[in-house]
């Protein structure tokens, strides 16, 4: 019987298999950040270990760091402290680090990717449950603990559970102003946050083929939030011109043999997948949720839900609470929806795409008044790109916030965060109680929507935008 | 890591579906460097509330938590793990844990059991009418005894002789040195390396 991508990657991965084990398997790439890593090397430091593999291993600042005045010291003792654990261990340990203000600092998962270090076929891991993202690119990334960051750095390996797989053929193209954000909040909402649990997901089809590697990776980002425990896509000619002349990609003989692998990669014909889901993306619309969990979306052209509506007590339940915790009343339409701050950023929606499109929608608009936008470019070289096509001026010029790379307001651990009873449209990945700061309310919204929003001050797309008039450059 | 063998214990009635690892242990907890000190931030922003099921005085001391299905989903934070270890539980009994948060329980000893929903109702109901009442889970005879309640649990061979014995994951696989080095010895060259040598 044939194989699925997940399958294939899995195989040529292991290093030990015995029956009634888990599978060990061989780990290509391990990325760091500060949050997650000091207890690991804590741990090698008392039971005398080194760091195995110092050359498939790269750490970043990202969680803590503040997104502005980057040259003053951190003002919060606390972070201060953890970023310069992460310095004195990557000093120590031997491991390349990127620090605040280093040209090659950002958000872990742009990172990884835009040095090339991701590459199809390849095992990737990070305490970090957005690891998934790197997906995209055909790579098996899983999101690990604290006790399994330190068994990768003390021997390059992790004992796995065999998974299931799952498959999601998205069929037909998306509609005009349906984004790769809009697409996965709705097959979250379709299959819910324990949908995925146990299974890799394979998202295949016509829709997924036509996405660029920016938007394969908001889709994979989000496999957590389906409970996943990872997702895929299969590499393609779309991948393989992404990643070539990267500064980690590989070159000359390498890349023949690298690239003549990597078309291997493909699910095969006969393979059968454990589940299987169909998307039509034509019936997509800009999605928006109104919940705590990001399973709890609609399409912004909806109301509120009516918690009664649930027929599952749990569900019922969730739903409730969360209208309470949002300050919500079942059967207001989503587009009535009042917010005071706007997020464009995050390891889901922080590249350079994202920012270009949220750009093209406020491209000669403004920011309502009352509201507060906050760009936050996924990377330093995010931000260099954007400043050298301009869009760090269209952004200032609205009335936005321009601000340094780092993963800012998709949670609460630095300086930008929601006020109690703040609400926000945000292009992060979690709209859970507090996620953005204590108190604070969450709508996950796609840089577009994000975009529109913050001219109107109330949940918009780009489309509820045709009355309002482009001044005209001259 | 600390074996576990079996417990007897109060247990809390945490009746909440989709309880993510932000509400475990709020980001801003994130920033210690310890693997203890968590206590005081398991559910903190649920316990400013008196009435939140965790404040009752009939359950102070409790070590066994019985939640809604997809416990743990979210962020993959191992300090969620240790702030419930911290806070005094052994044990989280769920319909349905997040894969990631499983992962961290069962590599820090605190065993998580998943039950059907109707066995977790059943307890529920129990704890709330009777917060005194004993819930044992044994993971030799791999089952949850309390009054009106017995029910098994699956948990692989595998994972559950590393908690009985106690066992530290990193010295296990080490003992495949060789198995590692002959496949790194096989790796193909055009694999990623982050240091240019």
């Amino acid at each position: 019987m044939g194989r699925t991508l997940a399958e294939k990657v899995w195989d040529d991965h292991v290093v030990r298999r015995a029956e009634g084990e888990p599978d060990l398997l061989f780990i290509d790439l391990h990325l760091l950040h500060e949050v997650t890593s000091p207890q690991a090397f804590d741990g090698l430091r008392k039971s005398g270990r080194a760091v195995r593999r110092t050359d498939l291993t790269i750490a970043t600042e990202d969680h803590n760091t503040p997104t502005l005045d980057i040259d003053k010291p951190i003002a919060d003792p606390v972070s201060r402290t953890q970023l310069e654990t992460l310095r004195k261990n990557c000093a120590d340990f031997g491991v390349r680090l990127h620090s605040l203000g280093d040209d090659e600092q950002g958000v872990v998962h742009v990172v990884g990717p835009q040095l090339g270090l991701t590459q199809p076929g390849t095992t990737v891991v990070c305490g970090d449950s957005h690891t998934s993202t790197h997906g995209a690119f055909g790579a098996l990334a899983f999101g690990i603990g604290t006790s399994q960051v330190e068994h990768v750095l003390a021997t390059q390996t992790l004992p796995m559970a065999p998974f299931k797989t799952m498959a999601i053929t998205v069929e037909g193209e998306l509609p005009d102003g349906v984004t790769a954000k809009d697409l996965i909040l709705a097959i979250i909402a379709r299959i819910g946050t324990g949908g995925g649990q146990g299974y890799v997901i394979e998202y295949r089809g016509e829709a997924i083929e036509k996405l660029s590697m920016e938007a394969r990776m908001t889709i994979c980002n989000m496999s957590i939030e389906a409970g996943a425990r990872a997702g895929m896509i299969a590499p393609d000619e779309t991948t393989f011109a992404y990643l070539r002349g990267r500064d980690h990609a590989p070159s000359g003989a390498e890349w023949d043999e690298a690239v003549a692998y990597w078309k291997t990669l493909r699910t095969d014909e006969d393979a059968v997948f454990d589940h299987e889901v169909v998307i039509d993306a034509a019936a997509l619309a800009p999605f928006v949720t109104w919940g705590t969990n990001p399973g709890q979306g609609a399409p912004l052209s909806a109301a509120v839900p009516d918690p009664g509506q649930y027929t599952d007590p749990s569900e019922r339940l969730a739903a409730e609470k969360a209208l309470e915790y949002m300050g919500l009343t079942a059967g207001t339409p989503l587009r009535d929806i009042s917010v005071d701050t706007v997020f464009v950023g995050s390891c889901t929606n922080g590249r350079i795409e994202d920012l270009r499109s949220a750009a093209a929608v406020l491209q000669g608009r403004k920011v309502a008044d009352g509201v507060r936008m906050l760009v936050v470019p996924g990377s330093v070289r995010v931000a260099l790109q954007a400043v050298q096509e301009g869009l760090d001026k269209v952004f200032t010029e609205a009335g936005a916030e321009w601000r340094h790379a780092g993963c800012s307001m998709c949670l609460g651990m630095n300086p930008d965060q929601l006020a109690p009873g703040e609400r926000s449209a945000s292009t992060s990945n979690r709209n859970f109680e507090g996620r953005q700061g204590k108190g604070g309310r969450t709508h996950l919204v796609s840089p577009q929507v994000a975009a529109a929003t913050a001219v109107t001050g109330t949940l918009a797309s780009p489309a509820d935008l045709a009355g309002v008039p482009v001044p005209v450059e001259v | 890591m600390e074996a576990f063998t079996t417990h007897t214990g109060r247990a809390v009635p945490l009746r909440r579906s989709n309880v993510d690892t932000d509400q475990i242990i709020p980001a801003h907890w994130l920033k210690k460097v310890t693997r203890d000190g968590f206590e005081d931030g398991l559910f903190e922003a649920w316990r400013k509330d008196p009435e939140f099921v965790l404040n009752r005085p009939e359950h102070s001391g409790a070590t066994v938590l019985v939640a809604g299905p997809d416990f743990g989903t979210g962020s993959s934070r191992e300090h969620a793990v240790w702030a419930l270890q911290n806070y005094g539980f052994k044990t989280v009994i769920s319909s349905r844990f997040a894969d990631i948060f499983r992962g961290n329980s069962l590599k820090n000893g605190l065993l998580t059991v998943v039950l059907p929903q109707e066995t977790v109702e059943a307890l529920w109901q129990l704890t709330e009418s009777d917060p005194a009442a004993a819930v044992t889970v044994d993971l030799v005879t791999r089952t949850v005894t309390a009054e009106g309640v017995e029910a098994a649990f699956e948990l692989d061979e595998n994972a559950r002789w590393r908690l009985l014995e106690g066992l530290d994951d990193i010295s296990i696989t080490l003992q495949n040195e060789d198995a590692i080095a002959a496949f790194e010895a096989r790796r193909p060259a055009h694999k990623p390396r982050t240091l240019t040598h």
